[in-house]
């Protein structure tokens, strides 16, 4: 730690006094205490979204079939234990919504963006502690409410987590888009308020509350994903925002934004000259950049741990940085990949098609620098770093299939089918819960003080790589088959009977893999309280969060804020004893800084 | 009996589960140098399990390629640009399994070749330009040729060129939970139509324009039969939600968006008769009757036919509401002679209404 320690004590951080338990545990304004939360509550909607897709993976396994479980889960929507179509649609639904909103962005960047940005640059907390409360406050608000949809008479929204109108604006189209679809919309209003505060106080902070020395070109990678992230958050979540409060005059307030001659129960509605078009444009102007939203994060954590683990610097720093900006920017211009065979000009579809697989540039640079990473390394296979390695594998595995979806020729005969629902699952899905489950790895004993047990996180690991690929691998053959997913059951169509035994494989890895999830959360909450205490620096990491005590304190620095001389990747560097060289160190005598 | 199986399955794993946490639990009582950092052995272990992951990895994709790869609705499309989609499907495959092959072995074993030791040091090794320049440049080559062959037959697809050949214009019209195909009739110009103009009293169901003449000999079929190796130009309607028009045998989709007509034109090849006496074909309908005929009891209990026999399907791929799982139409391609005489079967719209 600094040598200036002594000098310094409790400079700015003085007024922090007299926590009552409202204010530390509650409404409290600590990013560290407020990254806890966000893991909490996005732990606790995960938990709600995995049961889901167990629940319709086992109506699709078992089609038709009188099930106890249904019955005791959903109540009046299984009469008999047998699954309503309804049902089944709004679980496909919700389950989207909650894992790709709730966990992935709010529960992985919520969590990490709040614990590391002011750790990891040498900041006393956040720029606006307050706006971080309001905004984690928020996502609970919203969170609360998407939940409540679950109880609504008629049913919660069941269009499809994309809720393309008119099906979602009609409240006779379908049970799921009467209350239950205005819950969803005024719930994502507000998590769309909660994630631009948060992104807004992540950029401000990156941007002015770097400790001294702490120059861009020295950020850890963690840093360079959260920030960007924030930044295409900014730009992207807005217009969903838009379209969200532009379907909601459709749905209450008579406009025709997205609506226009539509005949329906027998009866002609007055909507004229819309296009549920421009709703799809307007939704996958976020919906792609979403992905990455999800993903950057997990692949800024991935670098951190791989990097730390292998005892090596990562490969191509700028070219990680690089290829960071390069995902950011082109994801802005792809969203019409969703929408090949929307009805739109076939000319545009080419355009797609050309920036879409431009994507696939720094995607390659990052996995092939990922693995020189690890090439001649001394790699200490904790279990963050297999969930880091897994991250890389399902990425590329992956991403490889997005050539085929990206390809608008290509996309006619596999557009939404299973094979869509395997790739987005592989890429973004699990790579991302594994960004997460690694980040959770390895920063628990920064947030909780004690280390998880180590052989219930390899179990945890070995048993959900193996599982994710029993689910989503099959999954990409039944899609090319041609079959649609968000069917309630094939059995309508025979010529599907013979996937039938696939999808039954599916179903049981799926319910060994979240069977197994009860490995991680009995290691998480036992851990909390029983587990091993942490050292300092249990991992011998560079990053200035090691820094700090493990008992956590408000300023997170004891003394001074460190001041930073190099960039945080140098492992193994020769000429020095050690294997690692924490930031905070200065150069040695003659010794030179990498030029990066 | 399937559930309380998979009940069984189930609580069978959570006891395996708490029994295994207790025995870790035990384990670490009385090792006091256990502080939850991967140690040599703890590499060494799952150095080796990285191994016997990307075996299980390459296992799971032979066994996959194997079993369900040459699926008869993967291979043998019937259309004429199919065979153009599922060349450039196949080339895109296999450029796929190389890149997967070589990256996860890579991955894996470097996992398993490096897991660390104590005393070894890691090779300081940050950058190296030359290397990133191949990795950058080599998929540049690879996607320039996957987006330009993309983009031409993406082109051909969609912008059709009918030379002197005159289509046949279909509308496909879509509501929950059916569809109907409205035939152009002798002028092959289809009538003028709008949701509001629909009257069921006077069984106007797609809402023609009752004044159009174009519209008096158009004729609606709840059907879709097409004449082999003649164009199709589809023109897409919905009356109430999005609708996606998915006949997968012709490789052909396009959603139907209430509000606009949209369309796609393909040219089927082969008729509903040669596709039955395909080999394949033959071979998975067969498969499909033998699942069929084990699970007999559930398929009579839904009402339908036990036997099957192989036909073209309209599906709609785009999700519509509760019963979306069971929106479809039957296809048959046949020859200009079973189409005519077809066709002079069915009634054409004027003497169709109340």
């Amino acid at each position: 730690m600094s040598a200036t320690a002594e000098t310094h004590v409790h400079d700015d951080h003085e007024h922090h006094h007299k926590e009552t338990f409202v204010t530390k545990y509650i409404f409290s304004q600590d990013h560290k205490m407020i990254a806890k939360q966000y893991l909490i509550t996005g732990s606790i909607m995960g938990v709600i979204g995995i049961l889901m897709s167990l629940i319709f993976r086992m109506q699709l396994a078992w089609p038709e079939k009188p099930n106890v479980i249904f019955e005791a889960l959903l109540g009046k929507w299984a009469p008999g234990g047998v699954m309503d179509a309804d049902i089944y649609l709004a679980l496909v639904t919700i389950h989207g919504t909650i894992m790709v909103f709730f966990v992935l962005t709010a529960g992985l960047s919520g969590t990490f963006s709040n614990l590391l940005i002011p750790l990891q640059i040498g900041a006393r907390d956040m720029a606006s502690g307050f706006l971080n409360m309001v905004s984690y406050w928020l996502f609970f608000v919203s969170s609360v409410i998407m939940i409540l949809s679950l109880f609504v008479e008629a049913g919660p929204a069941a269009a499809g987590w994309t809720i393309y109108p008119p099906l979602s604006a009609l409240p006779m189209a379908q049970g799921g888009s009467g209350a239950g679809m205005t819950l969803w919309l005024v719930s994502m209003a507000i998590f769309i308020a909660s994630s631009l505060l948060g992104s807004l106080n992540y950029i401000v902070t990156v941007i002015n509350l770097r400790t001294k020395g702490m120059s861009m070109t020295r950020l850890p990678l963690t840093i360079w994903a959260f920030f960007v992230t924030a930044i295409i958050g900014v730009i992207s979540f807005p217009v969903l925002l838009s379209a969200a409060l532009l379907l909601i005059m459709d749905r209450s307030f008579g406009t025709s934004f997205f609506l226009s001659d539509i005949f329906i129960q027998g009866e002609v509605l007055h909507y004229q000259g819309g296009s549920p078009v421009l709703f799809e444009h307007l939704f996958w102007f976020l919906g792609h950049p979403e992905v990455y939203i999800v993903l950057l994060p997990a692949l800024g954590i991935t670098s951190e741990i791989i990097a730390t683990n292998s005892r090596k610097p990562i490969f191509g720093y700028r070219a990680m940085v690089a290829s960071i900006l390069a995902i950011a920017f082109l994801s802005t211009i792809v969203w019409g990949h969703h929408m090949f065979i929307s009805g739109m000009n076939p000319f545009l579809g080419s355009v797609f098609t050309f920036t879409t697989l431009l994507i696939a540039i720094p995607s390659a640079v990052k996995a092939f620098n990922y693995i020189t990473t690890l090439w001649k390394g001394n790699l200490q296979l904790n279990p963050a770093m297999l969930f880091s390695i897994g991250l890389v594998s399902t990425f590329i595995t992956g991403g490889l299939t997005g050539i085929i979806l990206g390809d608008s020729a290509l996309d006619i005969n596999v557009h939404d089918t299973y094979f869509v629902v395997a790739h987005f699952h592989l890429v973004m899905g699990i790579s991302a819960l594994y960004g997460m489950f690694a980040g959770i790895y390895h920063w628990f004993p920064k947030m909780f003080g004690r280390m998880l047990n180590k052989n219930l996180g390899y179990v945890h690991f070995w048993v959900t790589a193996v599982s994710a690929y029993g689910v989503f691998f099959p999954m990409h053959f039944i899609g090319m088959a041609g079959l649609p997913r968000r069917y309630y059951t094939n059995t309508a169509f025979p010529l599907f009977d013979d996937l039938a035994n696939v999808n039954v494989v599916i179903t049981v890895f799926a319910l060994i893999g979240g069977v197994f999830q009860l490995v991680f959360m009995y290691n998480f909450i036992h851990s909390i309280f029983y587990g091993k205490k942490a050292t300092q620096n249990p991992w011998r990491s560079n990053t200035l969060e090691w820094t700090t005590p493990v008992k956590h304190i408000h300023g997170n620095w004891p003394g001074a804020i460190p001041e930073v001389h190099r960039w945080s990747y140098d492992y193994s560097k020769p000429g020095h004893d050690d294997d690692f060289v924490p930031q905070n160190v200065p150069l040695k005598e003659g010794e030179e800084e990498l030029q990066h | 009996m399937t559930v309380l199986l998979t009940l069984g399955i189930i609580v069978f794993v959570a006891i395996a589960i708490w029994q295994m946490v207790k025995i870790f639990d035990l384990a670490q009582v009385g090792s006091n140098d256990n502080n939850q950092v991967a140690t040599d052995k703890d590499n060494k272990v799952n150095g080796y399990l990285m191994i016997a992951f990307l075996i299980f990895i390459y296992a799971i994709t032979i066994y996959s390629f194997a079993k369900w790869g040459d699926l008869p609705l993967v291979s043998n499309s019937a259309s004429a640009h199919g065979p153009t989609i599922d060349n450039l499907m196949i080339a895109s495959m296999i450029i796929i399994f190389i890149v997967q092959t070589i990256t996860q072995f890579l991955l894996h074993y470097f996992a398993y070749k490096y897991k660390g030791e104590k005393g070894r040091k890691a090779l300081f090794y940050a950058d190296n330009n030359t290397l990133e320049a191949v990795w950058t440049i080599i998929p540049v080559i690879v996607l320039a040729g996957l987006i330009i062959s993309g983009l031409f037959a993406w082109t051909n697809i969609m912008n059709p060129d009918f030379e002197d050949e005159d289509p046949l214009v279909v509308e496909l019209y879509a509501q929950q939970f059916n569809w109907k195909a409205r035939y152009a009739g002798s002028d092959n110009v289809l009538g003028n139509a709008n949701v509001r103009l629909i009257d069921n009293d006077r069984a106007n169901i797609l809402g023609l324009d009752e004044s159009d003449p174009n519209a008096q000999d158009d004729v609606i079929v709840t059907e879709l039969h097409l004449p082999v190796n003649r164009p199709v130009l589809f023109k897409m309607r919905s009356q109430d939600v999005l609708h996606s028009a998915y006949m997968p045998h012709f490789r052909a989709q396009m959603n139907c968006v209430p509000g606009m007509v949209t369309q796609f034109s393909f040219t089927p090849t082969i008729t509903t008769q040669e596709m039955r006496e395909n080999p394949d074909m033959q071979d998975k309908v067969a498969n499909i009757n033998k699942i069929r005929l084990e699970n007999q009891a559930d398929v009579l209990e839904r009402g339908q036919e036990l036997r099957y026999e192989f036909d073209y399907l309209l599906l709609c791929n785009k999700i519509c509401g509760k019963s979306h799982y069971n929106m479809q139409m039957k296809i048959i391609v046949e020859t200009q002679e079973e189409f005519d005489e077809w066709m002079s079967q069915q009634t054409v719209f004027e003497n169709s209404l109340n």
